[in-house]
Parts: C-alpha cells; structure tokens; sequence
C-alpha cells in the first residue's frame, strides 16, 4: 500500500480528517434527530354511530366495550374529542407495542375516522373539545411572553428550544419541532401520558397561543450564529469538542510527529 | 557543540548520526533539488492562500448582509456570513501553522545534534561561602541566643492570621444588630398565612376549579412582584417558587401534615433539596418529580420523599387552602428550609 502510505503524508491530509471529522458528528447526529407525525378535523350523528363502530373494532379491547377501562388501557370517559384526535392523529393510539411510552408514528385512520372517533368518545362524556382553526391562530401572539411562558411551564421537560428530553424509567418527553399548533393545544389541555394537564383556568388560550407562537418561531428558526448542533446547548458543543475536535488535535499531533519522507 | 549544517551544501554531513543505534533516513528533498523546489512552491503557496483568505474574510465581512442565510445540506438554514467568516479565519491561521511545520519538516535541517550539558551543582567554593554566611548571620542577629525574642516573634506570627478568620466570618453575617443571620435567612421564605398563590410569568391567582386532575402549575406568591422589584434581586423568588399539582384525593398516600392538600392539590417547593435545581419536570401519571440535574426523583403522592437520586430530603410541602373569595393560598410558610441543606442545619 505504498500508494496509501504516500498519500498519508500529504499535508492536506490533517485538512480532510478534520473536515470528515466535522461533517461525521454533526451529519450523524442530524441524520438521527429527525422524525415524527402528522394531523385531522370536526361531529354529527351518523359521525359518531361510525365512531362507535370504528372504536369497537379497534379501540374496545383495552379501553373496554363502553370505554370504562381495563387493565390493559385506561378509561376515556371524560378525556374529550381533544385526546383522542391528539392520540390517534399523531399515531400514539393504537399501539403498536406496551412501552416506556406510547411512541408517534404514521396514523392508523385517516381524518374522517378521527373525527368520527373523537366525535363518539365526546358523545360518552363531556371533555375538553378539539381546538378550532380561531383556537390555533397565534398570529397576533405575543412571541417573547410566548417564551417566558415556555421557558417558565414546559422547558423543564421539552428542554428550552423544544427539543424534547428524558424523563424516568424509559420515558421521554417528545421533540415539537414537527408539532402541530392543533396538537399542542390539544396536548396541554389533556396531558397525554406523563404530561401534566396546562388548563385554561391557569393558561388561559392567550397565552397557550403565545407558546405555540414561540415553538413556531423555533420551527422555522435558521441559525444566524452557524450550526446550532441540534440546539441542545453546552452539551452537544462539549461533545463536538471532545470527539470531533479533539480527534482532529491528536491527527495534527500525529502529522507533525511523522518524519517527512 | 551544534551543528546546524545548511541544507544544501556539504552533502557528505547529511545523514550523519551522532547517535550511532539511530538509522537515519534521507528525505526526498535532501537529495533531490527538483523536490525541495516542489517542497518550497507547496510551502510558499499554503501561505500565499492564507493571504488570499484574510482577503476574502474582509470582502466578505464588507460586502456579505448579516441576516443571508445559506442551506447547507444535513445541517440546514444557517447564517452565510458566520460561516464564510469561520471557514476563511480558521483555514487562514490553519495554513499558517501547517505551511510552518511543513517546512521545518521538509528544509530545514534534519541532522540529530547532540548538545553537551555543563554541570548541575554549584562550584564546591561558592556553596561553602554560602553556609558561611548563613552561619555568620545566625550568630550577628542573635537568634539562637535570645530566646524570649525568637519565642515573642514565633507567637505573633501564628496569631497574626487569626483576624481574617473574623473577616470571612463578616461575609456570611452582618454585624448590625437587627439583621437576620444567614440561618433565618435561608429558613424563611416570603410565604405567609393568606399570601395567595399565583401563576408564575402571568401572576394569576389560582381558584381550585381551574386546576384539573393531573394538572401542574408552577406557582409563586402574589407579594413576589413587589419584593422582588424592592430587592432588585431574584433571591425571594430563588426561595418561593413552588408547583401546585391535583391528583386524585385517593393517590395520596401521605402528606407532610395533615390536611395541608386542597380536595387533591398539593403544593411542592419547586427548588431540589440536592443542590437547589428548580424543578417542574412532573409525571402525572406517576406523581414523581425528577430534577434534570443529578435525577433526584421526588413522590409528591408521598409527602415528597425521595425516590432515586442524590437528594437526602424530602421536598418541603407548603399547606395551602382557599380564601374567602375562593383563590388557593398558603396557610403558612414552609416549616422547613427549602433547597440544598446547609452548615448550621446539620
């Protein structure tokens, strides 16, 4: 390999491992921060005999025949159509497998049968009501008192920059940079699994369309300063530093202790 | 004893080891001129591109808008400005330093010298002048004969540093009578009998009907504003801040007195007793309360008690109850110091 060994000393050598270095840790790392779901809609009478119909088939056998419960799935009476347009539209619900969490994927039914869905399970008790398109507009919100809130409600567990975090035992809060203002809204007015439930009594819609303002703002923030490395602060930048930078060090130390042909 | 032989002449001194187990090996460019021309092009040219380099980043500071963005794939929308700044100074400075090494790799000479070292110790007659007069001076100033005097001189100097003992005392307490002392200071926070309970940012006051099962507010009291604009520090806030969560009266397993919930709705410090986190991140389904910082985990179904984790404490409960209008508030002050444990709580 006297050609390999050649090309090896070339200076532009310590160049291209620092470069590959780079381009490995922060493309690794945005190639594996990247997924999540999609969205739905609105009741009637034959809306909810089909929602009936659709929740026995696919629903009864955990949440049982009238939606009391079981041990294998808690009740829904009384979680409203806001819950399960959240659950079932962004895939939580059905489950796929018992788990730390219910994880979100591809929805199983499309609009019509989540709203049909939704519309039966609020016909068996009163619950918090899918938000309405006036619900989620957030356009005249206040983005900065959007961050207060954000920062003072849920970055304990979405961490500051919506980039979701762990919890215990194998849980985990999710990342928002994919979530829907419909889903947030729905998601803080029902606390879907660990989440604890945000009421309008203590936030009211105002200020539930302040942080959806500010998520959206981190949505379709780019970064001014360079790459922002996935956005979780020191930590990301300290690994950056200890992997890929550090390797690059020990490169360059290799190189200049080589003796030259 | 160096010998720094100039690369070029004398080829007969090349190759030469003083270190005779040393092989050593002639570079390309010790024997070929054709190569150490291509060695000094390559050299010069890394720091002719630094130039170029230096160039570019002031056109492009000059000429390049700040708010330009530029997607670069994998990593997304990023500031074409930052960028083109950080590649061109970093290459610049990096070709600098390698076009460096590369030519004290490549032209410079590339002989092993060795360099003779002199001797370490001191002359026999200077370290013997030396303890001469050490031993002159020990006699002169007397320090052997006067006893009382070396024995004054060793006790003043032991005492002389007590006083800054009293100083880095005076950093923890005042000495104007009057004043609270570090103790009542971290035990006390501004809760009070009546103070109502707000939500913290929108200062709302909090009626029991707003707060569902599973719900979690993260709370301060009403008298914060006020204080903390008095102040002009954040430090009632650091003590006050609390979360107020419902559950359903039946989780409840213990409380750390009786009747301190509201129909279900408990109130926490919010400040880890670990090292003092705040922390909110509340599993409603589990009622556990797990700090981000070292994990302590806390059940608030179980009168705060630790669960995982670093943290030796409980989490203070705050006893709270309603007003006649109807608004949570706090029946009296923590019984406890809130956050991390200090000296005098032993």
């Amino acid at each position: 390999m006297k050609f390999l060994a050649a090309r090896r000393r070339n200076p532009l050598v310590a160049l291209g491992l620092l470069l590959f270095a780079l381009v490995a840790v922060g493309g690794g790392y945005a190639a594996i921060a990247n997924i999540q779901p999609a969205q739905a809609s609105a009741s009637s009478q034959t809306q909810v005999e089909e929602g009936k119909r659709l929740y026995l088939a696919g629903c009864s056998s955990c949440h049982g025949m009238a939606a009391q419960g079981t041990g294998n799935g808690p009740t829904l009476l009384g979680v409203g159509a806001a819950a399960v347009d959240f659950q079932v539209s962004t895939g939580r619900m059905p489950l796929a497998a018992p788990g730390a969490q219910a994880v979100s994927k591809t929805p199983t039914y499309n609009e019509t049968q989540i709203a049909a869905l939704a519309a039966y399970v609020a016909s068996l008790a009163p619950g918090p009501a899918i938000p309405t398109a006036e619900d989620t507009s957030f356009g005249n919100a206040d983005v900065a008192q959007g961050g207060v809130l954000f920062r003072t409600n849920c970055a304990q567990c979405h961490q500051a920059a919506g980039q979701g975090g762990a919890l215990t035992q194998g849980k985990w809060a999710p990342n928002l940079m994919q979530a829907t203002p419909k889903q947030m809204i729905e998601a803080m007015l029902t606390g879907p699994q660990s989440m604890p439930v945000f009421s309008d009594g203590t936030l009211p819609l105002k200020d539930k369309q302040a942080i959806i303002s500010y998520i959206n703002n981190l949505q379709n923030a780019s970064s001014p300063g360079g790459l922002d490395l996935g956005r979780l602060g020191p930590v990301t930048e300290g690994l950056f530093l200890w992997t890929a930078v550090f390797a690059a060090l020990i490169a360059a130390a290799v190189w200049i202790g080589i003796k030259a042909r | 004893m160096t010998d720094l032989t100039p690369h070029g002449s004398e080829p007969a001194k090349l190759g030469y080891s003083p270190v005779a187990d040393v092989p050593h090996v002639l570079r390309v460019s010790d024997t070929d001129p054709a190569a150490a021309k291509r060695a000094e092009r390559q050299i010069a040219s890394m720091f002719l591109l630094s130039m170029i380099l230096v160039v570019v980043f002031i056109v492009a500071f000059c000429t390049i808008d700040k708010d330009t963005n530029v997607y670069i794939p994998v990593f997304g929308e990023v500031g074409f400005l930052t960028i083109v700044l950080g590649l061109t100074s970093g290459l610049s400075i990096l070709l600098i330093g390698t076009g460096a090494i590369q030519w004290a790799k490549k032209l410079m000479p590339d002989v092993e010298v060795v360099q003779m070292r002199h001797e370490m110790t001191s002359p026999d007659d200077a370290t013997a002048e030396a303890a001469a007069n050490y031993e002159r001076g020990k006699d002169e100033s007397g320090f052997a004969r006067y006893t009382i005097i070396r024995r004054t001189l060793i006790g003043a100097m032991a005492l002389f540093p007590i006083p800054v003992i009293f100083l880095l005392r005076d950093l923890w307490s005042s000495p104007v009578s009057g004043t609270l002392t570090p103790d009542e200071i971290l035990s006390h926070t501004i809760w009070k009998k009546g103070e109502r309970i707000v939500v913290d940012a929108t200062y709302l006051p909090v009626r029991p009907q707003d707060l569902p099962i599973g719900g979690l507010v993260s709370a301060v009291p009403e008298s914060l504003k006020e204080v903390q604009e008095a102040e002009g520090n954040l430090n009632a806030r650091g003590k006050a801040a609390i979360i107020l969560v419902r559950m359903d009266p039946k989780d409840i397993v213990a409380q750390q007195g009786d009747g301190w919930d509201y129909q279900g709705i408990v109130a926490y410090s919010k400040i880890c007793t670990h090292v003092g986190c705040p922390i909110a991140l509340y599993e409603q389904r589990t009622h556990h309360l797990l700090c981000p910082c070292h994990q302590s985990t806390f059940d608030l179904a179980n009168a705060g008690a630790v669960v995982f984790g670093p943290a030796a404490r409980n989490m203070p409960q705050l006893p709270i109850g309603v007003d006649s209008e109807g608004y949570l508030i706090a029946m009296d002050d923590f019984n406890q110091p809130i956050g991390p444990s200090f000296w005098e709580r032993g």
